[in-house]
């Protein structure tokens, strides 16, 4: 067995510590099994972490932008407030409305929450610590990620109330019209690291990121990232599904206790997962800021650790997002879909080819 | 250049195994609100929610066609989204051909991109 050092900018010596010791104790089908089993757990506590951090970190900043102090009595500057809510919340009382459709009604947030916790399961955090690395990394990210539209329209269908079924109605149409701006643009960036596999995405910005790498056509795509995987959350200007001035909470209207706080959470952490992936995708993921040629820069640069790097800029992009939310004015259904289909769509179709274009040319850097 | 791992459906088992530890983890979570929670049911509280007001009808009335089309349109862009997916990732293998056929593809989708704007397809408005 080999020794174990624990080294921070390199998290991948400590996985292979934990794989080889779980080898040598257990068979390897077992070995394969607690690997897995101890993945899914770190991972569930991660989640639980973020979703409730973000949500304090919401009312923070809105309290801030709106001149309020926010959440400041449970715990020190009322850190602990969203920790006290989740009890509260599991302590109410499950409402089923009669009307409802029972299993539907159940099943939603089940479908929310899970296609969440799979997206996330491919994002690198560090080096080394990537629960799954594929080598479709990007396309898994889209195609699991679309699924979570299917939970929002069973909640908004099986409510049977008018308001649920308004905002399912809008969030189905929304969701999936944003989501081929959020294809595009990640596509964008497909061409230019010529991978979809995230490892080999975030090895490729070692050097520079991939936004300063690809010049104009990576900020556009980063720019219409920011805008359309705002709008895939349904949050900012674009929550027209749950605008609570007409429809009081949208698609999860009649939903009470636990089964709320699941919408709610996964709404949150899909802001994160937004974030991470653009990240990931454009800022480079856990790789330290890097300039060519100054090499003491670069060295002051490495000593960050990159799992710092790669928090530092989910969060940076996430505060973005929140600034959005509490700045503008919210859109009408007509004005968001002609903003993608008129706008977004036709720019980001102009953008891949230019894109292709320097990529083909070796302007790039 | 290192050979390419080639995937097989029985790497995708960490998948389904996450999300039974997360299918898991909801079903507990809402096993425990059964137990813990009050369970009150009223006449007035299993009614829909409807800003006071007693409630009219049935929810699952017909909807405006405008959100059916949009869904129809996104089918068939995404389609095409997939398309350009091994286009992205093969590209510096395909260099100027591919670069040729994607313009092409790419003048062929703007065109009946812009035979729905013409259509009106997103005129909400009469």
């Amino acid at each position: 067995m080999q020794d174990f050092k624990f080294n921070i900018y390199d998290l991948s010596s400590f996985t292979h510590w934990v794989d080889v010791s779980l080898y040598s104790y257990c068979t390897p089908f077992w070995a394969m099994m607690w690997e897995m089993i101890i993945i899914g757990v770190a991972m569930l506590l991660f989640y639980a972490v973020i979703g409730l951090f973000l949500v304090y970190a919401e009312r923070k900043v809105c309290a801030f932008m709106q001149n309020r102090i926010g959440p400041n009595r449970v715990g020190p500057y009322g850190f602990i407030q969203t920790v006290a809510d989740l009890v509260k919340l599991l302590m109410k009382e499950l409402v089923i409305i009669r009307k409802s459709d029972k299993f539907l009604f159940y099943l939603a947030p089940f479908i929310v929450i899970i296609v969440n916790f799979m997206t996330m399961a491919a994002i690198p955090f560090a080096k080394g610590i990537h629960a799954i690395d594929f080598n479709i990394g990007v396309l898994y990210i889209m195609a699991i990620s679309s699924m979570g539209v299917i939970g929002v329209l069973i909640a908004g269908w099986s409510s049977n109330n008018k308001f649920s079924m308004i905002g399912a109605m809008r969030s189905g149409a929304q969701i999936v019209s944003y989501e081929l701006s959020v294809g595009f643009s990640l596509i964008t960036m497909c061409v230019l690291a010529g991978s979809m596999q995230l490892s080999t995405i975030v090895e490729g910005q070692s050097e520079c990121w991939y936004i300063f790498q690809g010049h104009i056509p990576a900020i556009i795509a980063f720019v219409i990232f920011l805008i359309a995987g705002t709008a895939e959350t349904n949050r900012g200007p674009f929550d027209l599904a749950e605008a609570e001035s007409e429809l009081t909470a949208g698609y999860h209207t009649e939903y009470s206790g636990i089964s709320f706080a699941f919408f709610y959470l996964a709404e949150y952490i899909n802001m994160f997962i937004i974030a991470s992936i653009a990240a990931t995708v454009f800022w480079g993921g856990w790789m330290p800021f890097h300039i060519s040629g100054l090499a003491g820069f670069n060295n002051i640069m490495d000593f960050i650790p990159p799992f710092i790097w790669y928090i530092g800029k989910t969060f940076v992009i996430i505060w973005i997002m929140m600034w959005f939310k509490w700045t503008f004015p919210r859109l009408r259904i007509d004005q968001l879909l002609t903003l993608e289909w008129k706008y977004l769509l036709p720019i980001n179709l102009v953008n891949i080819i230019l894109m292709a274009l320097i990529v083909l040319m070796g302007w790039h850097f | 250049m290192l050979p390419e791992k080639i995937y097989s459906p029985s790497d995708y088992i960490p998948i389904i195994i996450q999300s039974s530890i997360v299918l898991g983890f909801v079903i507990t979570a809402m096993l425990l609100t059964h137990l813990l929670g009050p369970k009150r049911k009223t006449k007035q509280k299993l009614l829909n929610f409807e800003c006071g007001i007693e409630g009219m009808g049935n929810a699952r009335s017909p909807f405006s066609v405008k959100y059916f089309l949009i869904a129809i349109l996104f089918v068939l862009f995404d389609v095409e989204v997939i398309f350009m997916y091994p286009w992205a990732v093969n590209f510096r293998e395909l260099n100027i051909l591919g670069f040729v056929e994607m313009l092409i593809f790419s003048f062929v989708l703007l065109s009946g991109f812009v035979y729905i704007i013409l259509k009106r397809a997103f005129v909400w408005e009469k």
